[in-house]
């Protein structure tokens, strides 16, 4: 190991000393502070800025499923929009098929796709690091066109998709659909969120992330790699597919080509733009790639993407460990202030 | 204390019987026996290559003997897989120690009792009231753990900033969560420097007389070995070359061939 490295692990090793317990979540001031902040907005902002924060909520939900994955039990995965395809495909088609009520639809598609990700991570043990992000990729480029299969085509509408209807809020409440629909989301992900926060804290959290970490000696603890490894992958394609299902429902309309291998790329750099392994930063890193391709594009009409490609590097070179870094810092820099 | 006193009853806890490995042509272990009494620190010694390794994974079940067996209270152990040894009380630490480097001392520790404890899921993530009760049985038995270590101070911080000797008692702990009746020590002198040793092997007899634990201790520094081993077996070229008190063997021309002879190098 050279001195840099050392260095690099002792100032790692002390920065995360100062999070002891919640080194995977906030503290519960901030989470407050969080929460307010995404309870009050809406009722100050247009109907497509409410709009805009619903998705927030859904890619959120989306990006931290694959930190469960990735900064949980270690394992890549490229295939997170063929979970969240069909977590939408699922709600949309019980909604306008079935005539199922939305709200009823979001466990269904969640426990169709952890049976969908539990049964993919059974050959996926077989591989690991870049070639287990290999077999994922295939999974995602499979996706849109198996969903334009002529076969199933009475069910998924083929290359036209479905159309869903919005929603409208219950009980006579006095709000239109798009905020009715942002504080549904809303509740759903602070439930799923809290949820996630107990798993990794508890004994199968443990055991992901002791997976994670060193195989073999996880195994000599006694715990089962390879079933807490399908296990994770069944977590994460579950909590994907219920975003899935609330962003088909938010989007009005679910077609092939919205879940391309490009939206499992953009999750997995919300994720790394959030910080591998820490559940909050994935509302940052769902913020960074929803809002900063739109202000490339402010920028720059014609050079977005090259606009967006020095955003992405600025952020790399300068934080390499996303929110989590920023976050840390901010506590030193509070604690210093507290000190003086 | 002499073994009479530390034998409970003439069966062995832990039997290997007539066990040998062979990898393509190569001849690790060729029918090797021995059997470790209850309460015993039992040192297997040997020059490089000599099998200890080999036989080590054997009872952690990373390897599948050719012939042979190895019994655990009378039982096989070789149709388990080896996620499902702690469970029978066989518990280990690593050669080089193989900590989970990002998480806590406590966290290590509390997967060390992962085998202990039982959970699924779904409970897990809404934390039910049979969940938090496991929980907190199992942190308390962790935190007397880290006590009897004398590793309350580092509790919360992350194992890869800890010295080299504080990782290894880590490891113990880790180990000792899972009510090992079998501890299975990989080369635990190894990179500690003199004094280090003696206090681990003051640490490993503490162990064995507070717990009622049994060591397999397998050890290339001689002193550790025939100072903490009441029985000791020597292996060489994957065979059993001696057997007996440490006196004994330190005493036998075989073991003190082997010795002289991997000192030629």
């Amino acid at each position: 190991m050279s001195a840099a490295e050392e260095v690099e692990v002792v100032t790692e090793g002390q920065a995360v000393e100062a999070v002891p317990k919640r080194a995977m979540t906030l503290g519960y001031g901030t989470s407050l502070i969080v929460l307010a902040v995404l309870i009050l907005i809406p009722l100050f902002v247009k109907n497509f800025i409410i709009f805009q924060m619903t998705m927030l909520l859904i890619y959120a939900l989306a990006v931290m499923a694959l930190n469960i994955l990735t900064g949980g039990s270690g394992q890549f995965s490229l295939g997170q929009s063929a979970f969240y395809a069909v977590g939408a495909y699922t709600s949309a088609i019980l909604m306008e098929h079935a005539g199922m009520n939305y709200a009823l639809t979001l466990p269904v598609a969640g426990i169709v796709c952890f049976g969908f990700g539990f049964l993919f991570g059974q050959p996926a043990l077989r591989l690991s690091g870049v070639y287990l992000a290999l077999a994922t990729f295939a999974l995602a480029t499979a996706m849109p066109q198996l969903l334009k299969l002529g076969y199933f085509e009475h069910w998924t509408g083929g290359v036209q998709g479905l159309v869903v209807t919005k929603p409208d809020a219950p009980f006579g409440l006095p709000m239109g659909q798009d905020m009715w629909l942002y504080y549904f989301t809303l509740a759903v992900s602070i439930g799923i969120y809290l949820a996630s926060v107990n798993l990794l804290r508890s004994r199968s959290g443990r055991a992901f992330m002791a997976i994670r970490d060193n195989e073999i000696a996880a195994s000599a603890m006694g715990v089962d790699v390879a079933l807490y490894k399908t296990l994770a992958f069944g977590v994460s394609a579950g909590i994907t597919g219920v975003a899935g299902g609330l962003g088909a429902i938010a989007v009005q309309f679910v077609a092939p080509d919205g879940y391309t291998i490009q939206l499992a790329i953009s999750l997995f750099l919300g994720m790394v733009v959030g910080g591998v392994g820490w559940l909050p930063g994935s509302i940052v890193g769902s913020a960074f790639i929803i809002f900063v391709p739109n202000i490339a594009e402010g920028i720059s009409k014609g050079l977005s993407g090259a606009v967006f490609g020095v955003l992405l590097f600025l952020v790399i070179f300068l934080v390499p460990h996303g929110a989590r870094q920023v976050a840390i810092v901010a506590q030193q820099l509070a604690a210093k202030l507290k000190k003086n | 204390m002499t073994q009479a006193q530390l034998a409970q009853g003439n069966d062995p806890l832990l039997a290997v019987r007539d066990v040998s490995v062979v990898f393509g042509g190569i001849i690790a272990l060729n029918g090797v026996s021995f059997d470790m009494r209850h309460g015993q620190i039992l040192g297997l010694i040997g020059p490089n290559g000599a099998g200890k390794t080999t036989l080590f994974n054997c009872l952690s079940r990373l390897y599948q003997p050719s012939s042979g067996d190895i019994l655990m209270e009378g039982k096989s152990i070789l149709s388990r897989p080896p996620h499902r040894i702690a469970e029978i009380g066989i518990g280990r630490t690593f050669q080089n120690v193989a900590l989970f480097p990002n998480l806590s001392v406590i966290d290590n520790v509390r997967v060390g009792a992962h085998a202990r404890t039982s959970s699924d899921i779904v409970s897990d993530s809404l934390r039910l009231a049979w969940v938090r009760r496991g929980e907190s049985d199992m942190n308390k038995k962790v935190h007397g753990i880290l006590n009897y270590l004398d590793l309350e101070d580092v509790a919360h911080t992350v194992v890869s900033g800890l010295p080299f000797g504080t990782q290894k008692r880590v490891e113990l702990a880790r180990a000792l969560a899972a009510d090992p009746k079998i501890l299975l020590l990989d080369e635990p002198a190894g990179g500690l420097n003199h004094e280090e040793v003696y206090v681990l092997g003051d640490l490993i007899r503490k162990i064995r007389d507070d717990r009622k634990i049994t060591v397999l201790l397998v050890e290339h520094h001689m002193g550790l070995v025939m100072s903490i081993a009441d029985h000791v077996v020597a292996l060489n070229f994957g065979r059993k070359l001696a057997e007996g008190t440490p006196a004994q063997v330190q005493a036998d021309p075989d073991v003190i061939k082997a010795y002289l002879g991997s000192k030629d190098q």
